[in-house]
């Protein structure tokens, strides 16, 4: 168990910068997701930690130890891989007592306590089989045994629940959290699935193109997004932009197909952030949006564009000019397609972003 | 009418592959029946009468028989030698990326097919001699290796490619040190596709004649493919009855070992990995 750190870690393949001054700090037992598009980085990111990749510039340290230039087999972490790498000539039972035996433990040790970890994981039935007769949830658990075998300092996951079908993945996704919490191990588990993230990790760290976003815990990165690429990554359906222009004079906000959206609520704090006439994206969560009976000050005049019912709630997506928005509504009766509507934009919860995209009130 | 048309079809088929199978196992059936045959023929026919005195006579023939022992020390060393050193130079080259490896392999087997050619006879044979190997195993299990390397890694590299990395990489991350890795991973997974290429090196090297004929000197060391001759009239034509003897008895080891590595392991042709 311990607390990894990154400093500046910067991995270049070639002219490609794949890792871009990555600095991070895991805590000591800590969840932490590397979440982000594919290619951004998060992989190997995950890959240079356990070793498989070598920083271009940069430290990394596990513990308070400096393994930067250290191989795989000396630092003591464990890695479960995407697509589980479970030997195929070997029985579970092998495959999961495999690092002990590189470690040369004796054999009945290394029965011992792989029968001990299968029981943790409800696989010790399962032990004579070859991986190639195991479930996709059973070799994921197979492979998470591997991982917990030897008691490494950290369990780095390569995206584990991507192979799995829909229902298992949420199955397998809280045994982990609860695996995870209930051994206290540092956990470095990497996706693309925000909900994954959101749901498994104490903290997340956004990554793309390289550079690490943001990073905090799931309610700070949904409610606070540091700028609208965060914004439009977290939360599905992700945050609605609009993009206007603020009269702070007139204490409004012209959208692009010119109606005005009132911000007298927050005028004192946006000049503060803004200058007069400065282009903004508004953004707002899709279940802070609602409909309202007819024109307002906050509301916006728009046309039903898709309407999606999805049991304890139905997701309606609306057209204001060329930009959609999508409303997340628990009514009895949602709109229909085409029905031109009024939705109420709630400025108090609305996020405001500068036109580069960075978070600014 | 699609009824006669497809019974049609099916007997003309048939008698087609019939045909190419007599074509095939008439010389086969001949190389069963003739050692049994008390008089030499050509013929494939019932033995008449049936004998054993074939068999005898060539195992009276002490230079025949350790010539057999001979061509198993010669195919069977280079079979480990070629098999070994192709796995991990397939394996070496996959992984470390070699740039322009495709032309360098062509290259290499372009040139091979030299190495165990006729053309090459006379620098290879001053080359064993300058070495001291003429007339050793080791010169002729070097001479075959030479020539058959390339072509066995480029057969083995398929089977490298097939193979996912982070089966490597995992065990880098259990704690393996790379020699573990490769002994207890990728040797494994492996396998087929060294069986492959090792029953390959070795009927390759059973059946050659020329390399072991100029590199080696003494009778005592002569593989079987060169024993054959001395079942051979004075005058160069083949005592049927001893020669088929010898020559089931010199088909049987190949028989044997493609029959045991296709029970015990299967035979693939390709790479990747039965998970």
């Amino acid at each position: 168990m311990a607390r990894i750190r990154l400093e500046g870690v910067t991995k270049a393949f070639g002219t490609v910068v794949a890792v871009d001054a990555v600095t991070l700090d895991i805590e000591d037992g800590e969840f932490f997701a590397l979440l982000g598009p594919s290619g951004c980085g998060k992989t190997t990111t995950l890959r240079l930690i356990a070793g498989l990749e070598r920083p271009t510039r940069g430290r990394i340290f596990i513990g308070e130890r400096d393994v930067t230039e250290l191989p795989p087999q000396a630092r003591d972490v464990a890695m479960v891989f995407q697509d589980y790498a479970l030997y195929p000539h070997m029985t579970v039972l092998e495959n999961i007592g495999y690092p002990l035996k590189v470690r040369r433990y004796a054999k009945p040790e290394i029965h011992r306590r792989v029968r001990e970890v299968a029981e943790v994981l409800q696989i010790a039935d399962l032990l004579d089989r070859r991986p190639g007769q195991l479930s996709g949830g059973q070799q994921q658990r197979a492979a998470v045994a591997r991982a917990l075998v030897y008691h490494p300092q950290a369990f780095l996951f390569d995206e584990p629940l991507s192979n799995l079908d829909a229902k298992l993945r949420l199955e397998a996704r809280s045994f982990l959290k609860h695996l995870q919490k209930s051994l206290g191990i540092t956990t470095v588990y990497v996706t693309h699935d925000q909900a994954e993230a959101m749901a498994l990790a104490d903290r997340i760290g956004v990554m793309d193109q390289g550079r690490l976003l943001q990073v905090g815990t799931p309610l700070e990165i949904y409610r606070r997004p540091r700028n609208t690429f965060v914004a439009t990554f977290i939360g599905s359906p992700p945050m609605n932009l609009l993009s206007g222009r603020l009269h702070l004079a007139e204490s409004a906000l012209i959208l692009t197909d010119g109606q005005a959206l009132s911000v007298a609520d927050r005028v004192e704090a946006l000049r503060q952030a803004f200058r007069e006439g400065e282009r903004v994206w508004l953004g707002v969560r899709p279940e802070h949006l609602a409909l309202a009976e007819g024109p307002g000050p906050t509301h916006l005049s728009a046309r039903v564009y898709a309407v999606e019912p999805l049991g304890v709630e139905t997701l309606v997506t609306v057209q204001v000019d060329e930009e959609r928005l999508t409303l997340r509504l628990s009514v009895d009766e949602p709109p229909v397609l085409r029905e031109q509507v009024w939705v109420r934009i709630p400025l108090e919860r609305a996020l405001f972003f500068r036109e580069s995209g960075e978070l600014a009130l | 009418m699609t009824v006669i048309r497809h019974v049609l079809s099916r007997i003309l088929f048939a008698g087609f592959a019939a045909l190419v199978g007599a074509f095939f196992a008439l010389p086969m059936l001949w190389l069963t029946l003739a050692p049994f045959n008390a008089r030499g023929t050509l013929a494939v026919e019932i033995p008449r009468p049936f004998t054993l005195a074939n068999f005898q006579a060539v195992f009276a023939n002490a230079f025949a028989v350790r010539a057999l022992g001979n061509s198993l020390i010669l195919a069977g060393g280079t079979m480990l030698v070629v098999t070994l050193t192709a796995t991990l130079a397939a394996y070496a080259l996959s992984r470390a990326e070699v740039p322009y490896y495709d032309l360098l392999t062509y290259g290499l087997i372009l040139f091979s097919s030299v190495v165990t050619g006729t053309a090459a006879m006379v620098p290879i044979f001053l080359l064993a001699n300058a070495l001291g190997l003429v007339d050793t195993y080791v010169g002729v299990i070097m001479a075959f290796t030479g020539g058959l390397l390339p072509t066995a890694i480029f057969i083995l590299r398929d089977f490298v490619e097939g193979l996912p990395r982070s089966y490597e990489e995992s065990a880098m991350v259990c704690g393996a040190s790379p020699w573990r890795m490769v002994w207890d991973v990728v040797m494994p997974l492996l396998r087929p596709g060294m069986m492959v290429v090792g029953i390959w090196a070795f009927v390759q090297v059973w059946g050659a004649f020329l390399i072991p004929f100029v590199l080696l000197r003494s009778p005592a060391r002569m593989p079987a493919a060169i024993a054959i001759y001395s079942f051979y009239t004075e005058a160069g034509t083949p005592i049927l009855t001893l020669t088929s003897a010898y020559a089931l008895l010199y088909a049987l080891p190949v028989l044997a070992l493609y029959l045991f590595v296709n029970a015990r392991y299967g035979f693939r042709f390709f790479g990747g990995i039965k998970r």
